[in-house]
């Protein structure tokens, strides 16, 4: 008998998602999807709207990485104001963006594996899904507990430093910053009692990297075969090829390494990626433009972007990367499970690029605001914590906006994330007479290593709600499985 | 004595999940929270539907699709107290933006006028699956469609003010509402 399983809701943020699953009279997995069910229509009500607000209110997308929203939609208008993109701002405006985002990238990576994953590492992808929570991790290890707040108060207190707030801010404008960094609240970090220090947090990030690799090394075939496919990875690279999360270029290769953009100015990225639209999501389906819509969708985030970057500008971060590599001889690595991985070194990288900069005295600089020759048109990009984020602005005469286009971190990873469906399906349920509990939980730990935008606060406390309902092809429910 | 805990669930309508994490920004009194609370269907833990009354019910978001509607109206019948945290809760706020506008503008200018789209959807193809529930003719405050008990203003309200709104709730006292942390922005 022909079967559909819902899985629903999966996601809650930017939108609800559910997975569906078809199986045939012989359990094979006939189709599987990811449904983003929710519309606001951002692109169309911003029109009309002065084109100074678009940093403030475009970031009311997502309260979870408002930062990287934020900062995309103020480098766009960079462009339009005529003050360049990236390099063009004074060095006070750009360090104070520099250190917002990485103490944006620091606080939400943080906050994945903190409240996110370590429930899992503790207790078990298969346990029961009661104690996989943060509130079971606060019960049996307080002090991993305590190290993830503080970890993600210490990162929302450099967002409020410099933003102005610790959720959407307002301290990146056209052109520039509106404040610099004094050196009494710069103090505030430098000085600040232990653990809440960048020193104490450079130390932190590196036991959470010792803490996965030991679990590497004891769940090595799990973390090696889970959800493995190939793909190509797209992110920004910075000009001499480093890991750099504010301005670049765009870098895209294959599953082999093979370079497919070949560093690209993204105020172009419209000519290099094109979107599908899929009638059952309202998420549009990203592709480089050249191989098309079957070939051409990759993955973004932190397992692409150590896959595309060169080397990591700091020291113990590179470090990490140079054994990270080892693992896959240098090659791209396509393991789903080492996003996580991927992720720590990037949070470790974070925390002593924020370091670095609070030493910078140009962060008490007072040329905020750059402007020249005023533009009707442009693109802003940056790699927020889950991937690259696109904003794309044109004006018209009287300086509303006329055209928004945004193509969002959890976009482009929409088809891996299918795919990783699909994959985590097929290998589990094909054939199987019942669907159990453990094999809901391994299509949400796939969903999860992407650590799409709604899932990250979707797991913040506790595990997804999943409603699978088990439907035959006349549309009578035969089982439902709920928790 | 050991005193009952207070039951407490949260919800995201359409919203941007912001308030949620400033309910996470509270930092370490969620540890000493825990102590006092138990957390019931919410979309940020295991529960997908209410196994018990509840004290405290937070709405996150507006409404803008059937959905939404749906998972309200389930909070307000299961919840003693219900509170809209946020502008979005309170007023629509940044999706209620969406109301002056045909949806069908909205839905084209994303899916067939986008710099990456057009052109390369030739057959127009829009989102329109059973699997999609319903958008609504325009995107409702909570209290529109439900009695609503408290409003925690601010976009999102601050994380000071969220705790003393769950402190004066939990222990029965009244509320301090000092200017700095009640925020409109």
């Amino acid at each position: 008998m022909a079967q559909k399983i819902t899985i629903e809701p999966v996601t809650r943020v930017e939108g609800h998602g559910k997975v569906t699953i078809h199986l045939d009279e012989k359990g094979n997995v006939v189709r599987s999807r990811l449904h983003i069910v929710e519309f606001r229509g951002f692109e169309r009500f911003i029109q009309g709207r002065p084109y100074w607000e678009a940093p403030v209110l475009v970031q009311r997308l997502c309260g979870i990485c408002p930062v990287s929203h934020h900062l995309a939609a103020a480098k766009a208008l960079d462009v339009i104001v005529g003050a360049g993109t990236g390099t063009g701002l004074s060095h006070t405006a750009e360090k104070i963006r520099r250190l917002m985002h990485y103490a944006q990238i620091f606080q939400s990576h943080a906050l994945h594996f903190f409240h996110l994953a370590s429930p899992d590492l503790l207790f078990g992808v298969d346990a029961d899904p009661k104690v996989r929570n943060i509130i079971s991790v606060a019960r049996v290890n307080k002090e991993l507990a305590v190290q993830g707040v503080l970890m993600r108060k210490f990162g929302q207190e450099l967002i409020q430093a410099t933003a102005g707030k610790k959720i959407h801010g307002t301290g990146a404008i056209p052109g520039g910053v509106n404040k610099n960094l004094s050196e009494e609240e710069r103090d505030k970090f430098t000085k600040g009692a232990a653990p809440m220090n960048p020193g104490a947090m450079v130390a932190w990030a590196e036991e959470a990297i010792d803490f996965f690799k030991q679990y590497y090394k004891k769940n090595k075939e799990f973390i090696d075969t889970f959800s493995v496919f190939p793909s190509n990875h797209l992110s920004l690279v910075r000009k001499d090829g480093a890991l750099d999360l504010y301005h670049g270029n765009i870098r895209a290769i294959d599953s082999e390494g093979k370079v497919i953009l070949h560093d690209v100015d993204y105020q172009e990225y419209f000519n290099y990626i094109h979107e599908e639209v899929r009638s059952w999501s309202y998420m549009k389906f990203p592709y480089i433009a050249e191989l098309g819509e079957t070939e051409g969708w990759y993955r973004v985030g932190p397992l692409a972007r150590l896959n595309t970057c060169n080397f990591i500008p700091t020291p113990l971060a590179q470090k990490e990367f140079e054994q990270y590599k080892a693992n896959t001889d240098g090659k791209p690595n396509n393991m789903c499970m080492h996003t996580h991985y991927a992720r720590l070194i990037e949070l470790l990288h974070a925390a002593e690029v924020i370091k670095d900069l609070l030493n910078d005295s140009d962060l008490q600089g007072n040329e905020l605001v750059r402007r020249g020759e005023k533009k009707h048109e442009g693109v802003g990009v940056i790699e927020a914590p889950r991937g690259t984020l696109f904003h794309h602005y044109r004006i018209n005469d009287n300086d509303q906006v006329a055209m928004a286009n945004l193509i969002v971190s959890t976009t482009n990873n929409n088809e891996p994330m299918n795919r990783a469906v699909n994959h985590v399906a097929k290998t589990m349920m094909t054939g199987k007479k019942e669907i159990t509990e453990p094999m809901m939980n391994a299509i949400e730990v796939a969903i999860r290593a992407y650590d799409p935008c709604l899932s990250c606060a979707t797991h913040a406390m506790g595990e997804m709600p999943l409603h699978i309902q088990v439907i035959t092809a006349d549309g009578m429910v035969v089982d439902e499985i709920k928790r | 004595m050991e005193r009952k805990k207070i039951i407490v669930a949260t919800a995201s309508l359409a919203g941007c999940f912001g308030c949620h994490m400033s309910i996470l920004d509270i930092d370490e009194r969620i540890l000493s929270l825990i102590d006092l609370v138990d957390f019931n269907k919410s979309p940020i833990n295991d529960i997908k539907k209410f196994t018990e009354y509840c004290d405290i019910g937070i709405i996150e978001g507006s409404c803008c699709n059937s959905e939404n509607v749906h998972v309200l109206k389930e909070f307000r019948k299961n919840c003693r107290t219900l509170i809209s945290l946020g502008e979005c809760a309170i007023m629509g706020g940044v999706p209620a933006m969406r109301n002056g506008i045909p949806i069908r503008e909205c839905i084209e200018e994303a899916y067939l006028n986008s710099p990456s789209v057009k052109g390369h959807n030739p057959e127009m193809v829009l989102p329109n699956d059973p699997e999609l529930p319903m958008l609504l003719d325009r995107v409702y405050p909570c209290h529109e469609i439900v009695k609503i008990d408290y409003f925690l203003p601010g976009c999102p309200p601050r994380a000071d003010l969220i705790y003393a709104a769950l402190e004066a709730l939990i222990t029965g006292n009244e509320m301090k509402l000092p200017y700095e942390i009640v925020k409109y922005d």
